[in-house]
């Protein structure tokens, strides 16, 4: 492999310019996207799911707990969030009947951005959006799903929704809740689901969309309204 | 020469891999889908440590030894080529047995992970090539 030194020092100018192009690719490749991967199967740690159990809502000591195990990016749970969830918020929680609980299991086939738009969900969460961002991302659903880049969108919603939108960005960055969002599914699978929308009640698994007038009958079943 | 841009080709590609992985680069430019299924599987991690930190690290290991064995103070010395096929020798190994938990595990292929796997063999073929032609001073 001995080189005249002027044939060597072509060859480093040349491994140079060669470099300097790839470098200048690999920023390129990071400036185009906002948009990080929120890898799946990750090893959870016990700090992910440290005192958390789901995204609540409604009243502590609600004599109901509904568990809904959703993706952000299943047409069923978009519809059953913005047909149904209206009443069930309105009627059931906001009356203190029912505490609603959603976890996360992102079906990352077919997928695509289901784990990006539940971290999305998470970081809002630190910031006490979530269920503002929640309600975006469901809403806008159509349109993200479809998206080459989603995450650009979710942090519009995120500055839409009041974020501080540089604490959103290193949240979404460090992406710190793929393990959380694991646990999540990992749980789910657990007790059984293997679709979306699924809910727990009463300890007894649901699948599939269930209307307001149908999950008000289980309520009513499991805790009746006294007369 | 021809060994240190193939190292250099490795140190990018890895480079690329590692930071999808990280999440700085939104989506890997692979026509088949198989790319993600091999990166976000759990046999993308070895030992606790991402494949492709590994190769990373392998690949600029690599690159340097190879600068090394062209500079004239390291010409004469056999080290830098015996170093150079002993460690992309082991490398192979490795590539190969990430080839088989692509085709028959995760049935699943990345081409960047195929590409490294062609790099590294290149990279090993060339070694052993300049080590007969030229061996070491005192070797057998």
């Amino acid at each position: 492999m001995a080189e005249s030194p002027s044939s060597l020092n072509r060859f480093y100018v040349v491994l140079g310019v060669l470099a300097a192009v790839a470098v200048g690719a690999l920023l390129y490749l990071m400036n185009r996207s906002s948009t990080p991967t929120v890898p799946a199967n990750v090893k959870v740690e016990a700090s992910d799911t440290a005192g958390f159990r789901g995204y609540l809502l409604g009243s502590a000591t609600a004599p109901v707990e509904v568990i809904e195990y959703a993706d952000y990016q299943c047409p069923a749970c978009q519809s059953f969030d913005v047909v149904e969830f209206p009443y069930v918020k309105e009627r059931l929680i906001q009356t203190g009947r029912v505490r609603w609980v959603y976890r996360d299991f992102p079906l990352d086939q077919p997928h695509k951005w289901t784990r990006l738009s539940a971290h999305s969900a998470a970081c809002a969460n630190e910031q006490g959006k979530y269920w503002e961002q929640h309600s975006s991302l469901y809403e806008a659903q159509p349109e993200w799903s479809v998206s080459n880049d989603a995450g650009d969108m979710f942090r519009d919603f995120a500055q839409t929704n009041g974020m501080d939108v540089a604490k959103y960005d290193a949240c979404m960055s460090s992406l710190r809740y793929a393990g959380r969002i694991q646990a999540s599914s990992d749980e789910g699978l657990r007790l059984g689901v293997n679709s979306t929308p699924s809910f727990v009640i009463g300890g007894r698994l649901y699948t599939g969309v269930q209307p307001y007038d149908r999950l008000r009958a289980l309520v009513d079943s499991l805790a009746p309204v006294k007369e | 020469m021809a060994v240190t841009l193939l190292c250099l080709a490795g140190v990018f590609l890895s480079a690329y891999l590692w930071l999808y992985k990280l999440g700085k680069i939104g989506t890997l430019a692979c026509g088949s889908g198989g790319c993600e299924t091999v990166q976000l599987s759990p046999y993308a991690r070895f030992m606790g440590v991402e494949v492709s930190l590994i190769g990373l690290v392998g690949y600029v290991v690599l690159l340097v030894i190879a600068l090394l064995s062209l500079q004239p103070r390291f010409a004469a010395a056999g080290w830098p080529v015996q170093l150079l096929a002993a460690l992309s020798g082991a490398a192979v190994l490795f590539a190969v047995y990430l080839t088989y938990l692509e085709l028959f595990v995760i049935h699943a292929i990345c081409r960047w992970c195929v590409t490294s796997a062609v790099i590294i063999t290149l990279v090993f073929a060339l070694s052993l090539i300049e080590l007969r032609r030229r061996p070491a001073p005192g070797g057998g």
